[in-house]
C-alpha cells in the first residue's frame, strides 16, 4: 500500500494545514524562474493555479482546448460560492462548513482535505473581491449571501445567476496578466493527447494543435492536470460538449490511480429532456430551490391527465399536490443535498407521478410570487427564468418549471493525495479532475470553492514541496526518446482511428454509450444491471474500434477525430465507473445501490466494509484494472446516517 | 406539441484561413421546432458524416449561453433571429416551414477565419491582457467586507461583466468595432473601488492595444447593445470615453 | 498627446468637438435666418446679417467656423477609411439593428457638404465678393447691404431652390439626429439616465432646426 500513502500532516485536525505550510519546503526566487510548470485547462483551478505560479515567479505553461482560457466551463456555475465568513452572524465557523461538507459527501471524503478547504474558503472571497468580481451586495455595501441544499446557515456568495462566469473571469483576467508578463505562456485550442513520464516522473506532456493537427511536445518539472470531470460519458449531461476525461485517462494509463469512479453527481434541478436530437441539458440553479417549492399531484389520474395534455399544473388544487420533499424531510425540506432530492424525484417517477413525458416534477414559485412579489423573483432568478422560457417556450411566472435529474458533476476522479500529487510524482490534478473533497456527493457552491481553493491556495503551495527536490533537474530537450516514443504512440493512436473507416458517427456511439450508462450506471444502481453494464459497454467499444467512421485527415482542424479521440476515452471511464459501483456493495451519496437501502429508501452505508477510497490501476489493455484501498479514518467526526428530517 | 420543418440551408464554407471559401447549400427535414438551432446543426452534421463529407465546423461548448463559445451570423444577425440570446440558444420554432436561412461567420479584420464558421477572436484576450485586471497577486488582500461598496455601483458593474466575450457586438458593428467589449470590463473595473485605482492605466492600454489589433472605432450606432445577448448598455462605452480622455489628459 | 489624436477614441473626440462647435453655429445661423419670416420689410434680417458681417467678435469666428468645418470633414473622411479597413469581407445578408441616419453619417455628411457648396455660392459668396452687385438700404441712417433681399429674391423666383434648401434641412437634421447625442456619448458624457436624456434632447434638435430651416424657403414660396 506504500504507493498510496496521503502524506496527511501530524498534529490536530485544525492545525494540520498550518503546520504543513510552517514545514514544508520552499523554492527560492531566483531557482523558480528555472522551473517550468505545465497546467493543463484554465478553469477555476486551473486558471488560478497558473496565474498564482506566475505570480510566484515560476515558468508556466497553460493549455487548454478553447479559444481562450475564459470559456472553460466552470463559467457556467450559476447559484454560488460557499464560505465560513459568517457575515449573517448566524452561527457559520470553519468547523462547520468542514462538518457540512463531510456529512454532505455522506462520509467518504479525507477529513484533512476537507477541513483544509473550509479553511481557505474566506481567503477565496477575500481575493476575488480584491480582483474586481461584483458580488452581490445589500444596501449597506457589505456582501450578501444565501442559502443553498445541505446547510442551515448562508453562507452562500454570488453574482446574480453567473457567479461561476465571474469567478473565473476574475481568475482569467489574473491569469491574463500574467501573460502579459511573460511569466505564462498561453496555449488555446491546444490538447493534451499523452502525458510523458522519465524516470517514474512526470516530465512533460504531448499535445495536438487543434487548428493544425500537428503533435508537440512541452517538457514540465512539474505536470498539473486541471482537466475537469468526465460527466459527459453519458453524453447527455450538464457538463459543456468539450468537457472531457481524456487527461485523466492518460493519466490512469501511465499509472496514476482512479479513484471512486462511480462517484457522479446528478443534480435534480435540470430542464428534463425532450427528444433524440438532444446535445445537452440545462441546468436550472439550485438556489431556486430556496423559493420554489418542488411538487407532483398526489393523485395518479392527475398525473396522468397531466402528462396527456388534459390538465395543466394550475389546475391541480392545492390539497391534491404532493410537495413530497418537505413531507419526507421536513427540517431541510426542499433544501435536502442533491442526491437526497434526486432520488426522491425518480421515486415518484418511478410510482407513477411524473409530469410531462413523465420524467419531470414541477419547481413552483407560485408561493414565493404571492409572498415576496414577482419583482423580487426577477431580481434574484430572472435570468434563469429567461433561460427556462427560451428553451421550453413557457412561463415560469405562470406556470411551475419541469425539472428532472441530470448529470452534473463527479466527484471521483484522479487518485491524489494532500498535496494534491498523484501517485506519479510530479504529476498533479486539481479542481474536479481529482477526488479529494467531496466525498460521495458534493454540495451546492462547494465546486467553485474547491477550485479555487486549489487553485488559488493549496497547489500553490504544496507544488513547492515537490519543486524543491527538482531545481537541480535541468530543462529537458523534448528530443530525449521518452518524448519521441510518447509522441509516435499518439501518432499511431490517430491514425488507427482515421483508419477505421466504419459505418457509424461518433456521436451515435456516443449516444449508445450514454444511454446504457444512464440506464445502468446512473441514479439507481444494482449487481446485475452493473454486470450487464459492464458488458454492454464491453461491446460499444468494440463496434467504436471497429465502426466509427471519421472524415478527414489528421492534417488541420478535424471536430469529429477530436471527438473520437475523447469518445474513446469515455469507453474506458466508463467500464471503471460500473466496475467501481460493482465492487463498492453500498449507498452513498451519489452512489446508490438499490440493494443497500433503509426501509423509507434511504441512502444504507456499510461503513465497516467500504470506508475507504477505491483507487483503480491500470494492468494493460487486456488486464482487468486492480482495485487499491485508501481507508478512510475519521478522528473528529463519527460517522452517522445522514439525517435531513 | 412536436412540430418538424424542412429548411434550405445556405452555409459559408471555407477550408483553412488563407483558402477562398464560398456558400453550399444543404437541405434538412424534420427537424423539431423544440430543438435548438444548434442541435438542427448537429443532425445536418451527422447526415454529412454519413454521407462521408466532412462536417461543417463551428464554434460551440456550454450550449447554456455563457461561455460565449459560439458565434454565427444568421439570417442576417449575430445570434440569429431572437433577443438576448446566443446562438445556442436560439431555438427552432423561431423558424418556418421551408424557409432558407443563410449563416455566416463573424466579419472582421481582427478576427480572421479559421475554418467555415469558426474564426479566431484571440484578439479580445490580448485586449483583456493588455489591462483588463486588478493587478492584486495572489493572497494578502484585504477582508471582504473592508471596502463597502454601494449596491448600484455594484450592481452596474455586474451588468458590464456579464460580457461573454462572444464578439457578436464587433459582428454587428458596421465598423467591426471592439468598443463594447473594451467598455464592458473598463467600466466594470472602473465602478469599483478595488479597480479604480489603475483605472487610467487600464483605458490608456485597452484601447493601445484595441486600436492596435485591427477593430474599427465607434461611430455609436447602437448596433453592439441591441444584438449583446447580454444585453450590455452603450452607456459603458461613453464611461470608457470618459476614463480614456481622462487618462489623456492628465498626462 | 500626440497619440490620443491618433487613437480611434482621439479621432472621434475630434469629430465630437467640431461638431458640437458647428450645431452651436447652427443655432446662432438659425436664429439670425429666422427674422427673415418676422418681418417681410427686411429690416430686422438686414440689421442681423449687419451686425453678423461688422462685429469684431464674427471675424475671428469666421475662419474658426471655416477651420471647424474642414476638420470635421477631413476627420469624417479619416474616420470612414479605417473603419472600413476594420471588415474586408462583407456579409452576404446583414440585418441591421441600428438606425439608418447612424450608420450613414458619411453619406449623410456628403451630400451635406454639396448644400453647403451650393449655399455659399448662393448668399455668403454673393456678400462677400460681389458686394458690389447687391442693393443696399438705409436703416436709423446707417447704410447696408440688402441682403434680405438676396435671400427673399432667390426663394421667390426659384421653386427648385426652394426644394434644394428644404431637402437641406432634412439631410441636416438626419445629420444632427444622430450627431447631437454621438458627440456628447464620445466626450464621455452620457451614463444610462444622461443616455436616454441626451437623445431626446438630440431628436428635438434636429426636429427644430429642420423644420426652422425649412420654414424659410417654404414660407416665401407660399406668402409670395
Amino acid at each position: 500500500m506504500s504507493i498510496l500513502n496521503s502524506k496527511i500532516p501530524e498534529g490536530p485536525l485544525a492545525q494540520k494545514w498550518t503546520n504543513y505550510k510552517n514545514h514544508q519546503k520552499l523554492v527560492n526566487p531566483a531557482n523558480k524562474r528555472k522551473l517550468d510548470v505545465i497546467v493543463v485547462g484554465t478553469g477555476l483551478a486551473g486558471g488560478a493555479a497558473a496565474a498564482s505560479l506566475g505570480e510566484m515567479g515560476f515558468n508556466v505553461k497553460n493549455f487548454t482546448i478553447q479559444d481562450s482560457p475564459r470559456r472553460a466551463h466552470s463559467i457556467a456555475a450559476q447559484g454560488g460560492i460557499n464560505a465560513a465568513k459568517n457575515y449573517p452572524n448566524d452561527g457559520d465557523s470553519v468547523y462547520r462548513l468542514f462538518y457540512d461538507t463531510i456529512k454532505g459527501g455522506d462520509y467518504r471524503a479525507r477529513e484533512a482535505n476537507v477541513h483544509r478547504l473550509a479553511e481557505v474558503s474566506n481567503s477565496i472571497i477575500d481575493q476575488c473581491v480584491a480582483q474586481g468580481v461584483p458580488f452581490a451586495r445589500e444596501y449597506g455595501g457589505l456582501l450578501d449571501n444565501r442559502s443553498f441544499g445541505g446547510a442551515q446557515v448562508s453562507r452562500t456568495f454570488y453574482a446574480r445567476g453567473q457567479t461561476g462566469q465571474q469567478l473565473l473571469l476574475g481568475a482569467y483576467q489574473a491569469l491574463m496578466r500574467q501573460v502579459n508578463k511573460g511569466s505564462v505562456t498561453m496555449h488555446t485550442r491546444t490538447e493534451l493527447v499523452d502525458i510523458v513520464i522519465v524516470d517514474g516522473k512526470a516530465r512533460g506532456i504531448i499535445t495536438r494543435d487543434l487548428v493544425t493537427g500537428e503533435l508537440q511536445r512541452h517538457f514540465g518539472h512539474a505536470v498539473v492536470l486541471a482537466t475537469g470531470g468526465y460527466g459527459n460519458t453519458f453524453f447527455l449531461s450538464t457538463n459543456a460538449m468539450g468537457s472531457n476525461g481524456s487527461a485523466a485517462v492518460k493519466a490512469f494509463h501511465k499509472g496514476a490511480m482512479f479513484a471512486n469512479p462511480c462517484m457522479a453527481q446528478i443534480h435534480p434541478t435540470c430542464i428534463p429532456v425532450h427528444g433524440e436530437f438532444q446535445s445537452k441539458l440545462t441546468l436550472m440553479s439550485e438556489s431556486l430551490r430556496n423559493d420554489g417549492r418542488i411538487w407532483v399531484p398526489a393523485k395518479k389520474e392527475d398525473a396522468q391527465a397531466i402528462r396527456e395534455g388534459k390538465l395543466k399544473p394550475t389546475d391541480i388544487k392545492e390539497e391534491d399536490r404532493d410537495y413530497y420533499l418537505e413531507r419526507r424531510y421536513p427540517a431541510f425540506g426542499n433544501l435536502v443535498p442533491r442526491d437526497v432530492a434526486s432520488r426522491a424525484a425518480k421515486e415518484r417517477c418511478d410510482a407513477g407521478f411524473g409530469v410531462g413525458t413523465g420524467l419531470a416534477v414541477y419547481l413552483d414559485f407560485k408561493s414565493s410570487i404571492e409572498r415576496l412579489g414577482k419583482d423580487v423573483i426577477e431580481a434574484r432568478y430572472g435570468n434563469l427564468f429567461q433561460m427556462y422560457e427560451k428553451i421550453v417556450d413557457d412561463n415560469p411566472y405562470e406556470t411551475p418549471m419541469m425539472i428532472y435529474p441530470a448529470i452534473h458533476y463527479t466527484m471521483g476522479g484522479i487518485w491524489v493525495d494532500y498535496e494534491l500529487q498523484t501517485n506519479i510524482p510530479g504529476l498533479f490534478a486539481a479542481g474536479e479532475a481529482n477526488f479529494s473533497d467531496h466525498g460521495a456527493n458534493r454540495l451546492g457552491a462547494s465546486a467553485l470553492m474547491q477550485g479555487l481553493a486549489d487553485g488559488y491556495f493549496v497547489l500553490p503551495y504544496t507544488i513547492q514541496n515537490y519543486l524543491a527536490d527538482e531545481i537541480r533537474t535541468p530543462r529537458m530537450d523534448t528530443n530525449a526518446k521518452e518524448f519521441v516514443e510518447a509522441e509516435k504512440s499518439v501518432k499511431d493512436r490517430f491514425e488507427k482511428l482515421l483508419n477505421i473507416k466504419g459505418n457509424r458517427s461518433v456521436d451515435s456511439i456516443h449516444k449508445e454509450l450514454g444511454l446504457i450508462m444512464w440506464d445502468f450506471v446512473g441514479m439507481a444502481r444494482n449487481e446485475k444491471g452493473l454486470k450487464e453494464a459492464i458488458k454492454k459497454i464491453e461491446a460499444v467499444k468494440k463496434e467504436f474500434w471497429t465502426n466509427v467512421r471519421i472524415p478527414g485527415n489528421k492534417e488541420g482542424m478535424n471536430v469529429e477525430l477530436e471527438k473520437a479521440s475523447r469518445l474513446a476515452d469515455f469507453l474506458e471511464i466508463a467500464d471503471l465507473m460500473a466496475r467501481d459501483g460493482l465492487n463498492r456493495e453500498e449507498s452513498c451519496g451519489g452512489h446508490f445501490r438499490e440493494e443497500y437501502q433503509t426501509g423509507e429508501g434511504e441512502a444504507l452505508r456499510q461503513d465497516d466494509k467500504f470506508a475507504y477510497v477505491s483507487c483503480w490501476e491500470y494492468r494493460g489493455e487486456k488486464e482487468e484494472p486492480k482495485l487499491n484501498k485508501e481507508e478512510l479514518v475519521y478522528e473528529n467526526v463519527q460517522m452517522l446516517q445522514r439525517n435531513y428530517k | 406539441m412536436d412540430k418538424t420543418i424542412n429548411l434550405t440551408l445556405k452555409i459559408w464554407r471555407q477550408n483553412g484561413p488563407k483558402e477562398k471559401g464560398r456558400f453550399e447549400t444543404y437541405q434538412v427535414s424534420d427537424i423539431s421546432t423544440d430543438s435548438s438551432f444548434l442541435e438542427m446543426m448537429d443532425i445536418l452534421n451527422e447526415q454529412l458524416v454519413n454521407e462521408n463529407k466532412e462536417p461543417i465546423a463551428f464554434d460551440h461548448d456550454c450550449r447554456e449561453g455563457i461561455c460565449g463559445m459560439c458565434s454565427l451570423f444568421i439570417n442576417g444577425r449575430p445570434h440569429g433571429p431572437d433577443e438576448e440570446i446566443t446562438t445556442c440558444q436560439l431555438h427552432m420554432r423561431k423558424f418556418k416551414d421551408g424557409e432558407t436561412i443563410t449563416i455566416e461567420p463573424w466579419r472582421a479584420a481582427a478576427f480572421p477565419i479559421i475554418k467555415d464558421l469558426i474564426v479566431d477572436r484571440q484578439a479580445f484576450d490580448k485586449i483583456i491582457a493588455s489591462g483588463g485586471y486588478v493587478s492584486v497577486n495572489t493572497g494578502g488582500v484585504p477582508d471582504a467586507n473592508a471596502i463597502p461598496i454601494a449596491k448600484p455601483a455594484a450592481d452596474e458593474a455586474m451588468d458590464a461583466a456579464s460580457c461573454i466575450g462572444c464578439g457578436a457586438c464587433v459582428a454587428a458593428c458596421k465598423n467591426s468595432s471592439a468598443m463594447l467589449f473594451v467598455s464592458a470590463k473598463v467600466s466594470q473595473l472602473a465602478l469599483l473601488p478595488q479597480g479604480k485605482v489603475e483605472a487610467k492605466r487600464r483605458a490608456k492600454a485597452m484601447v493601445a492595444t484595441m486600436d492596435e489589433l485591427g477593430f474599427g472605432g465607434c461611430t455609436n450606432t447602437g448596433a453592439c447593445e441591441v444584438e449583446c445577448p447580454k444585453s450590455i448598455s452603450i452607456a459603458h462605452i461613453s464611461r470608457l470615453n470618459r476614463e480614456f480622455l481622462r487618462s489623456r489628459l492628465s498626462e | 498627446m500626440s497619440n490620443f489624436l491618433t487613437s480611434s477614441i482621439g479621432k472621434k473626440f475630434i469629430m465630437s468637438i467640431s461638431g458640437l462647435f458647428l450645431m452651436m453655429f447652427i443655432v446662432v445661423h438659425l436664429g439670425i435666418n429666422l427674422l427673415l419670416i418676422f418681418d417681410d420689410s427686411g429690416e430686422l434680417f438686414n440689421l442681423g446679417a449687419n451686425f453678423m458681417a461688422t462685429n469684431p467678435a464674427i471675424r475671428i469666428m469666421e475662419p474658426l467656423l471655416a477651420l471647424g468645418f474642414i476638420v470635421h470633414i477631413l476627420w469624417s473622411l479619416i474616420v470612414s477609411f479605417q473603419n472600413m479597413k476594420a471588415r474586408p469581407t462583407g456579409y452576404n445578408q446583414s440585418k441591421n439593428s441600428s438606425n439608418w441616419a447612424s450608420r450613414n453619417m458619411l453619406v449623410l455628411g456628403c451630400l451635406i457638404f454639396v448644400f453647403l457648396v451650393m449655399h455659399i455660392y448662393n448668399f455668403f459668396y454673393i456678400i462677400k465678393f460681389e458686394y458690389q452687385n447687391l442693393l443696399e438700404v438705409d436703416i436709423d441712417g446707417e447704410i447696408m447691404h440688402d441682403s434680405y433681399s438676396l435671400v427673399a429674391g432667390l426663394f421667390k423666383t426659384s421653386v427648385t431652390y426652394c426644394i434644394l434648401y428644404v431637402v437641406g434641412a432634412i439631410l441636416l437634421g438626419l445629420h444632427l439626429g444622430h450627431g447631437f447625442w454621438s458627440s456628447f456619448q464620445t466626450i464621455g458624457f452620457a451614463n444610462k439616465l444622461w443616455l436616454k436624456r441626451l437623445q431626446v434632447i438630440g431628436q428635438i434638435y434636429a426636429i427644430v432646426v429642420t423644420v426652422g430651416f425649412a420654414i424659410i424657403p417654404l414660407y416665401f414660396l407660399i406668402k409670395f
